[in-house]
């Protein structure tokens, strides 16, 4: 190869890699023009609130309205975040979680196994069970406040009296939001575990019969672990739906008997109604905090246990 | 070991009937092959003699029992499914091992006889393996010592090379004919591959439409066709078949095409008296008809012409045109000599690969062995 040829080549090559260039610029350019109207919106609505929120904590607001915010750093975080109010509200959420996201899984998951029987007719179970999901929260609330109203309810007529009623009763009313809580979302689970179920191929499930696996067997060792991918994103789903409840509080019980239901997000509406933007805020940062430890948690600890097929 | 006896099996869906009042008898250590085109009721047959599904009429006997409402488990048999259908979250081991698990069968007992049935499928570096983590034809080994590890009386298997590569699928062939006797198992084997049928098989079920058409050893199927699906089934390229009526004239017999009449030789004059005035469809495998010069006379000739020549390294498939526009393929070793393409040549045949079918029936004419179908006992 002559020198003059050599030359030719290295001229091409850079010609063509500036090219390259170009294009990698121009089509970079390219996607963050089509990105920017959904950064635009989240930008709006997300990432400013987010962040402004964590502002907004270090600031007292003023017992009287007109008064200017008094910057007090992390006093407030502290005060709040130590308070029996806090304390509270943040083991009332809890325990609704595990009332709820178990359970929701469980019976969803019970009824898909039903559903998911080849009988004659069973189109109209997969119905009834999934119609929960067109019901909304507010629905579901005016049932079980009028199945569990005193005067004209299920109770009384099963001739129960309950005094105080059960939404008023400090023992039974997180219980009874509970209740309706998984009743509601038992249509979604249904949905999800019969995807998850449909999923495993059917030889499978015919190599355990011919293998001589009893149902038993078939379900712990089997289908189970194939389901677990599914099992895992309801449970850490639904625990984040469940730490954002809010509706059926508000319908029901108001946070109340004496905050025995009174969970973080309704504690936080609850300072925003009384005009304590600050404590919301600071609430509302321990909302986020929580939810990322526990989300974060779910993906280190369980994960380990989700089998993703091939 | 045992038997299979299927006794007038009938599977319906709905109005579908996919099975069609099938009788067949799976005899004690054989290795029979069910084959068909797909959705020829093939694998449902396998299905219920699995268990997998219920009969709607007749019954299915394995050993000296009858099975119709014994559960797959409680069945002495093993499936190879055409997916393998391995536990994907367990181990190579535990795959193995599941069937034996399942059963109960003391943990001290399971461990030499997994060893055992990787050894003999060559699995032992495997067995920590996920499935994930093994090829199609290591899979595929794994399914089969899954289903040997039980030592069951009867093997299913649901296309368990159709999943294969051609060089893999070719190679398990050998493999699996080798492990059925050394096993000295029962097998019933569901293909749609025709060779895979004519390789493995001590005697091939051919099915069509839910309809058994035939059952016999391989040579005789592909010898003596029972009927035209039969005959145009088994074999690549497939059977020549040429349509036209049977006519005599001072006791010999022709086959009158609209590219003209053909004398039939004497070998199958008796099944010719026996069609005269009737359609009729006269097959002839490729490897039975000669390419001759045109000026040749003989008393068997088609006038044709060349086609199509596709050379295949070994051999040579000529496709020829007749004068009514019917395709004949001639199969010729590359020592003969090549024809040339657009030229007019003359077909003859070999009397003894001559075949006479009933055209309104597709039913052989020369004298069906009645042997041949249904259980061929």
């Amino acid at each position: 190869m002559t020198s003059d040829t050599a030359t030719t080549h290295l001229i091409t090559d850079v010609g063509q890699s500036k090219r390259f260039l170009n294009r990698r610029r121009r089509e970079t350019g390219l996607g963050y023009l089509m990105l920017a109207p959904s950064l635009l919106i989240f930008s709006v609505f997300v990432f400013y609130p987010f962040f402004k929120n964590f502002y907004l904590g270090f600031f007292r607001t003023p017992p009287f309205p007109g008064l200017p915010a008094r910057y007090v750093g992390l006093d407030q975080f502290r005060e709040v975040l130590t308070s029996d109010y806090f304390t509270n509200s943040f083991r009332v959420t809890i325990v609704f979680a595990l009332l709820t996201v178990p359970a929701g899984i469980i019976l969803g998951l019970l009824l898909a196994m039903v559903a998911n029987q080849r009988l004659r007719g069973i189109g109209a179970y997969r119905t009834i069970f999934s119609s929960t999901v067109a019901t909304s929260v507010a629905v579901a609330s005016v049932i079980f406040g009028t199945l569990l109203n005193p005067q004209v309810g299920l109770l009384p007529w099963l001739g129960l009296t309950t005094n105080p009623s059960i939404l008023e009763n400090p023992k039974y009313a997180l219980f009874a939001v509970a209740v309706t809580t998984i009743w509601q979302n038992l249509g979604l689970s249904f949905i999800v575990m019969s995807s998850g179920l449909q999923a495993i191929p059917d030889e499978i499930i015919e190599a355990t019969e011919v293998d001589g696996a009893r149902p038993w067997t078939r379900f712990w060792r089997v289908t189970l672990p194939l389901l677990s991918p599914t099992v895992f994103f309801a449970f850490v789903v639904g625990s984040i739906v469940a730490f954002q409840t809010f509706g059926q509080i508000d319908l029901l019980t108001q946070g109340g008997p004496i905050d025995k239901t009174n969970v973080l997000t309704y504690a936080i509406y609850k300072a925003l109604r009384d005009q304590n933007e600050g404590k919301a805020a600071v609430l509302a940062v321990a909302l986020f905090g929580v939810t990322l430890l526990l989300t974060t948690a779910q993906m280190r600890i369980l994960e380990r246990r989700v089998h993703y097929g091939n | 070991m045992a038997r299979v006896v299927l006794d007038h099996v009938t599977k319906r869906y709905g109005d579908v009937v996919a099975v069609n009042d099938l009788s067949l008898e799976i005899r004690d250590r054989e290795f029979l092959v069910l084959l068909g085109p797909s959705g020829c009721g093939k694998s449902t047959a396998l299905r219920m003699i699995a268990g997998l599904e219920d009969l709607s009429g007749g019954q299915i006997a394995i050993g000296d029992r009858v099975v119709n409402d014994v559960e797959p488990k409680d069945r002495d048999i093993a499936m190879v499914f055409q997916s393998y259908a391995l536990y994907p979250h367990m181990t190579v081991a535990r795959n193995i091992e599941f069937p034996l698990r399942s059963r109960k069968v003391p943990e001290n007992e399971r461990g030499p006889l997994v060893e055992e049935a990787a050894r003999a499928l060559g699995l032992s570096d495997l067995l920590d393996r996920k499935p994930a983590q093994l090829s199609g034809g290591q899979r595929q080994r794994v399914a089969l010592a899954r289903a040997i590890v039980r030592k069951p009386s009867v093997f299913l298997m649901d296309e368990p090379l159709s999943n294969l590569d051609a060089k893999l699928r070719v190679q398990t062939r050998a493999e699996l004919i080798e492990l059925q006797r050394r096993l000295d198992a029962t097998v019933v084997y569901v293909t749609h591959d025709q060779v895979e049928a004519m390789t493995m098989g001590h005697r091939i079920a051919i099915m069509s439409d839910g309809v058994l058409q035939q059952v016999g050893p391989p040579q005789d199927v592909y010898e003596r066709p029972a009927n035209l699906f039969v005959a145009r089934f088994i074999g690549a390229p497939p059977m020549n078949t040429i349509t036209g009526a049977i006519s005599s004239e001072g006791g010999a017999h022709y086959l009158v095409t609209a590219g003209g009449a053909i004398a039939l030789p004497s070998e199958i004059s008796g099944a010719a008296r026996n069609a005269t005035g009737l359609e009729v469809v006269l097959g002839v495998r490729p490897e039975h008809v000669r390419i001759l010069p045109h000026e040749s006379e003989t008393q068997f000739a088609l006038e044709a012409t060349v086609a199509v020549i596709e050379s295949l390294g070994h051999e040579r498939h000529v496709v020829c045109r007749l004068a009514d526009e019917q395709m004949v393929i001639v199969r010729q070793t590359v020592e003969t000599q090549r024809p040339v393409e657009g030229t007019a040549v003359r077909l003859s045949a070999d009397p003894v690969g001559l075949h006479l079918f009933d055209a309104a029936t597709g039913l052989r004419l020369d004298a069906p062995d009645p042997q041949s179908v249904g259980d061929g006992e």
